[in-house]
This record gives C-alpha cells, structure tokens and sequence, in this order.
C-alpha cells in the first residue's frame, strides 16, 4: 500500500529515461460496480457474466475508461500535491478480465507503469511527457498511452 | 475504405456529421459525485473525500480526479437508461455492439471541483472502417470530440472519445 498523500517531486529531479513509481490494481467485479456508479457507465458488460458471453465475450471485463482512470491515478501521484495533470490519453488494445467469486484479485493484477520521454520549460510552466501503459498480470500490455504532467521547480 | 472482407456501412450521412455538434449535455459535480468517483477509482488521497484537506491543498472544493468530468443529469423523459447522456443523440453506428476503443482527455489548467457544473458538446471527428481479426468481424472506428465548459464559461478540458463498433459474429 502506497502512502495516501505521495511525495513531491520537483521538476529538477526529473530525467528523461526515468521509471516513475508503480500503481498496482487488483480489479474486482465489486470495483466495476463502484466504478458503474462512480462514472454513470452501466452498461451490463461490465458486471453480468450471462450479458457478456451473449455479446461474444469470455467474461466481464474492466471499463476502458477505468483503466483511464488508473492511469490518471498513476500521473497524479508522480505529480504530486503540488504538480498536475495536463494530459492522459490511452488506447484499449485488449480486454481485462476482472476478479469473481472466491478468484484472487491478485490473480487479474493490472499494474500501472510510466517512463519520462520528454522534459521542458514553457513559459512558467515545468512540462514532463511520458509514456504510460497498463499492463496485465501475465506481463502482456493491454493499454498503452501518454501522458502530460506539470512540474513544480525547486527554484 | 473497407477492405474486400466486407461492405462498407459509412452513409453520405454519417459523414455529413463530421465536425457538426450536437446539443449541450450538463453535467454536475457534487462532493457525493467526487467521492464515488476516487473511490471507485481506488484514491486514498484524502484530497477527494474531507473538504478541510482540499482547501488547505488550494481548491475550492474535493477536486475532480483525472477522468471524472461530471455526471450528466438525470432524466428518465430523456436520458440514455445504459450511459446516463442523452438517448438517441449523435452519431450511432448501425453495429450494435460497442466497445471503448480509447480515451485522451486533455487539461487546460482550470481548477475542476464539486460544485461545478459542465457543459458540454460532442462532434464526431472521424469514421474508419477496418477488419477485425480477433473477432472475425468488420469494425466501424468513430472518433468524437467534446469540449467540457465550466459555469464561468471557462474551457477546462478537451476530450477525444474512440468508439468501436461490430455486428455479432454470424449475422
């Protein structure tokens, strides 16, 4: 478990190449649930077994805009209390199944994981591109993007 | 431009959409909304559940966690029972299955928080059309952009929504 307000980091002690910290998810059907009523997306995919093999599926499978979401989470705590989020854009290669019944959640472990590309000054503004992905337990990435935070400056 | 596996199903039509917006969606940002939100996200930041911890952080209100733009207000005479928007507004596919192909929502720095209230509009900014190898069926690619504006009338963010679309196998 990560500290709930993580700590700040500042523009200087970026560089390009860098790893940022991990978020590690472990998706359950009660989390689609949560997340059905947290964004207003209820569509039965998500949390009805029956409904998803009827449309072709193996299983109900986590929301694209969830794992959005986590990568939003992800950026917001490289950037800290006093950084922000400028950008998150992702697309959705493969479907993520998400833990049932008595199944481990470690099992559907959905790992969040980003590396600086880029960094710069624009005006006032400390920018650092990175990319991003969301990756399944086996290893394989089902949801690659990029992302864009602002930096505060030790200066 | 599809391909010799299948028959295209983009009309004169549909593409007649492109770049046209549709009618504003309002959506709402309570601090119950903020909440459900970082909560079903995972957030232990106590930024988005005490008030208290959120003024000392600079805002207004519980900020609203990347992702969450407000959720557009309910009402049974005219909103989508399924997505919670309005029913029968925009572009729909004639596949009727649909799957969340990607999302790129992009900031431009104004503080988003409970209390707000967002409006927006959608235009559909592309169609493709291409075969789907996995599922053995064509796909219909539709990009659409909606511009969020706060109560101000202040831009603060820009979303790009791609929406794959596919007929059931054998049909």
């Amino acid at each position: 478990m990560s500290d709930a307000v993580p700590d700040q980091i500042y523009f200087e002690d970026i560089e390009v190449g860098d790893n940022i910290p991990e978020l590690e998810k472990n998706p359950t059907s009660q989390q689609l649930v949560y997340w059905a009523a947290g964004s207003g997306d209820f569509y039965q995919i998500h949390y009805d077994t029956q409904y998803a093999q009827d449309t072709g599926l193996d299983d109900i499978i986590v929301h694209g805009a969830l794992k959005h979401a986590f990568l939003g989470e992800l950026l917001w705590r490289f950037a800290g209390p006093e950084g922000q989020v400028k950008r998150v854009q992702c697309s959705y290669r493969g479907m993520d199944p998400a833990a049932q019944g008595r199944e481990s959640a470690q099992e559907k472990k959905f790992t969040l994981r980003g590396t600086v590309t880029r960094k710069y000054t624009e005006g006032e503004r400390n920018i650092v591109e990175l990319n991003i992905e969301g990756v399944r337990a086996d290893g394989s990435v089902s949801t690659p993007g990029t992302g864009v935070v602002i930096l505060p400056s030790r200066g | 431009m599809a391909d010799d596996k299948f028959e295209s199903v983009v009309t004169d039509e549909m593409r007649a959409m492109i770049g046209v917006k549709g009618p504003e969606t309002i959506g709402e940002l309570t601090t119950t909304s903020v909440r459900m939100f970082a909560r079903s996200v995972g957030y232990v930041d106590p930024v988005f559940y005490d008030e208290a911890v959120a003024h000392e952080r600079g805002y207004r209100s519980l900020p609203a966690p990347p992702g969450y733009l407000g959720t557009p207000i309910f009402n049974p005479a005219e909103s989508d029972p399924t997505f919670g928007g309005r029913r029968g507004q925009g572009f729909r596919s004639p596949y009727p299955l649909v799957l969340n192909g990607g999302t790129d929502i992009e900031y431009t720095g104004v503080q988003i928080c409970a209390g707000d209230t967002l409006a927006s509009a959608t235009a559909l900014a592309s169609l493709q059309e291409r075969w789907s190898g996995a599922l053995g069926v064509p796909m219909l690619i539709a990009v659409s952009e909606t511009t969020y504006t706060n109560q101000h009338g202040q831009v603060v963010a820009i979303s790009r929504g791609t929406g794959i679309s596919y007929p059931k196998a054998g049909d």
